[in-house]
């Protein structure tokens, strides 16, 4: 070990085995910071959110889940993911599908607006619907003469949710789809299958593993979103709140368990989405390598 | 069946990729579309299955016009450059795919699937690895299961796409000579793309050379290649001495010395190309009637024929292939003083024939980038 050992001059510890390795006290140091960086932001306040829930003990917790107003807002934060990640999810398939497979005037532009909702803050795009359909709104007088409410009721939500969780799918998608060409699907025709046929058999699987991670990671922004929802909702009790926004509600009412009790459980969607996927990731990575090349 | 193409045009936008193409694809031959990259032979093979549609013109299959037909009507089995397969399937399903999605009427059953499939990848040689995916396969392996697949579909014509340009050199020949194997087997109607002459010459029944969107000659392996019709054929097929001169009595005459010519003479006075090919040049350690003289500079004798690069008096490099008992009997090294004669020359008028500036500008702009061979090479001497 030693023979093969040649430390650098000025390095202070003879350490390293290779001469691309960085010195030991180095790579220490780096893996340190990391794992400082990740536990003070990352798993401390997730932490923190299950002690302060559980503080009064576990009746308490469960208490705290059983108000009416706590089981709507689950209940609707459920509702509006699973409408909105759906919708997502045939729309980033389309959307990837002509981007990646067709040249058209205009795909430039598509892939440009497909990032806005990342680049636009929540807070805008929740705006935007009060302008488009709220009472003063474009659409508004022809919406309340036909009786039909979008703003401050679920349907606000569910677009302001959709506007939001709109890139992930096709973002996923769209460099998977370009990598892979159109060549298979050629392969497809000519062997006698038609598009329905091509695109269960042959688009699908070959992209099921993007479309895999961009519908969990839509759904856990589906289920956390809050400033263009909060826009939206108008903050009616056990109506239009949805989880994040009641946990607010609780919190600025000072009942702390109760809003650390809901927060938790949404942090706890959002732990089974990730152990979810790490999970398909070790059951089927040989196959998600092979798809990959 | 014998397909007929009829006046088959194709653009993409302003480029013409094919003007007015007529070709005649005759029952249980192999055809080879021989021509540079951007020569629009993969684009020609591409609208016969069905992949593009031409601008105008008809495909007759047997009498009936193809051109509109689906693709599932054409039964066209089709072998990608690439390969294409399947890479979420195995070999097996890759190869059972055609079956699996045809209309419920005509789907055979799961043990007649199994059994067809089976009996495929027997023929391909692949019989073991039905089971694996396309991923674990050597490329060689990966354009057999492209075949069978092909095939599986009981196409009426099989088209392939540079079947074996992503082949190592030994896999290509073990491959090409197999597969000449397999169609006069079949008794298959095969047509296939490729850029290499070599293969195209050894390969086919019949050769089309294209270029620039049109056809230059169609004809054996034999009579192309003994007979270019155009100076461009002559070009790309195989290595050339390229002369330009003028015509005066039966001979070429340019700067340095003079050919004579038996055949195709142009009309006296006027300006041409005389084509050498390097096998038809005699050299000789002495002077001799009609030879020139001059330097050799570069002898390769490895393979069966030795090249010999000599310099004429105005030091353009001309090549000649030389059998090895010629060598050895010339006991020529490099600097020897030689004398050297063309045995047989083909004159083409220069104004038929496309600058080497415009033939090699089409190389690259091709709708299907592929590897070009390196052109001929040419001296101008």
């Amino acid at each position: 070990m030693a023979a093969e050992t040649k430390a650098p001059a000025s390095g202070p510890a003879p350490a390293s085995a290779a001469a691309i390795d960085e010195p030991a006290w180095v790579r220490r140091l780096l893996i340190a910071v990391g794992l400082v960086f990740i536990g003070l932001f990352l798993v401390l306040p997730l932490v923190a959110v299950f002690v302060e829930a559980l503080s009064n003990g576990i009746g308490a917790y469960l208490a705290a889940l059983r108000p009416p107003d706590a089981l709507a807002a689950i209940r609707l934060t459920l509702l509006v993911a699973a409408i909105a990640v759906p919708c997502n999810l045939i729309f980033g398939v389309v959307a990837a599908w002509a981007i990646a497979k067709f040249e058209f005037t205009g795909r430039s532009l598509l892939i440009t607006f497909i990032d806005l909702p990342f680049s636009v803050s929540p807070v805008i795009s929740g705006l935007v619907y009060v302008l488009l359909f709220g009472a003063h709104g474009w659409f508004g007088p022809w919406l309340v003469a036909n009786n039909v409410q979008i703003i401050f009721a679920v349907p606000g939500i569910v677009l302001a949710t959709i506007f939001v969780t709109f890139p992930f799918v096709a973002r996923e998608l769209i460099p998977l789809m370009q990598e892979q060409g159109t060549e298979e699907e050629e392969a497809a025709l000519s062997l006698g299958a038609n598009g329905w046929q091509t695109f269960w058999r042959v688009t699908l699987p070959n992209i099921k593993w993007g479309l895999l991670y961009g519908v969990l990671l839509s759904n856990a922004r589906a289920m956390g979103e809050f400033g263009a929802v909060s826009v939206v909702s108008g903050h009616i009790r056990g109506l239009t709140n949805t989880m994040p926004l009641h946990v607010e509600i609780l919190y600025n009412e000072y009942n702390f368990v109760g809003a650390f009790a809901v927060a938790s459980l949404l942090a706890l969607l959002a732990l089974v989405t990730l152990v979810l996927k790490s999970l398909l990731e070790w059951r089927f990575g040989h196959e998600l390598a092979a798809s990959r090349h | 069946m014998n397909i007929e193409i009829k006046d088959i045009q194709k653009r993409f936008g302003d480029f013409v990729a094919l003007h007015r193409i007529n070709l005649a694809i005759r029952q249980g031959e192999l055809l080879a579309l021989l021509g540079p990259s951007g020569s629009g032979k993969t684009t020609l093979l591409r609208i016969i299955a069905g992949l593009e549609q031409p601008t105008s013109g008809a495909i007759l299959f047997g009498g009936d016009d193809l051109v509109g037909q689906s693709l599932r009507e054409r039964k066209i089995g089709f072998v990608f450059q690439h390969y294409a397969l399947f890479r979420h399937m195995t070999v097996f399903e890759n190869v059972a795919f055609g079956l699996r999605v045809k209309r419920r009427r005509e789907r055979p059953g799961e043990a007649e699937i199994g059994k067809r499939v089976r009996r495929l990848l027997d023929l391909v040689q692949l019989g073991p690895f039905g089971g694996r995916y396309p991923s674990q396969l050597s490329g060689g392996q990966r354009q057999r299961v492209a075949l069978a697949r092909a095939l599986a579909i009981g196409p009426r014509v099989l088209m392939l796409d540079e079947p074996f340009g992503a082949l190592d050199a030994k896999v290509r020949k073990e491959l090409r000579r197999w597969l000449r194997g397999l169609h006069d087997e079949m008794g298959l109607t095969s047509v296939f793309v490729t850029h290499d002459q070599e293969e195209a010459l050894e390969l086919a029944d019949r050769v089309v050379i294209m270029n620039g969107g049109r056809i230059e000659q169609i004809g054996s392996p034999e009579s192309v290649y003994e007979q270019p019709a155009s100076a461009f054929a002559y070009e790309f097929l195989g290595n050339v001495n390229r002369f330009e001169c003028t015509i005066s009595n039966g001979e070429a005459v340019f700067p340095g010395g003079t050919i004579s010519v038996s055949e195709d003479v142009v009309h006296n006075g006027g300006e041409a190309i005389a084509y050498v090919r390097p096998h038809d040049i005699e050299v000789f350690s002495g002077p001799a009637i009609a030879a020139l003289p001059a330097t050799v500079r570069y002898i390769s004798a490895a393979g069966p024929l030795a090249k010999v690069e000599v310099a004429a008096a105005d030091d353009r490099l001309i090549e000649i292939e030389l059998a090895r008992p010629v060598l050895r009997a010339l006991a020529l090294k490099v600097g020897s003083l030689v004398h050297i004669r063309a045995r047989k020359a083909r004159v083409f008028r220069r104004d038929t024939e496309p600058s080497p500036g415009e033939a090699l500008s089409m190389r690259g702009e091709g709708r299907y980038p592929e590897q070009a061979t390196p052109p001929a090479p040419m001296w101008h001497i």
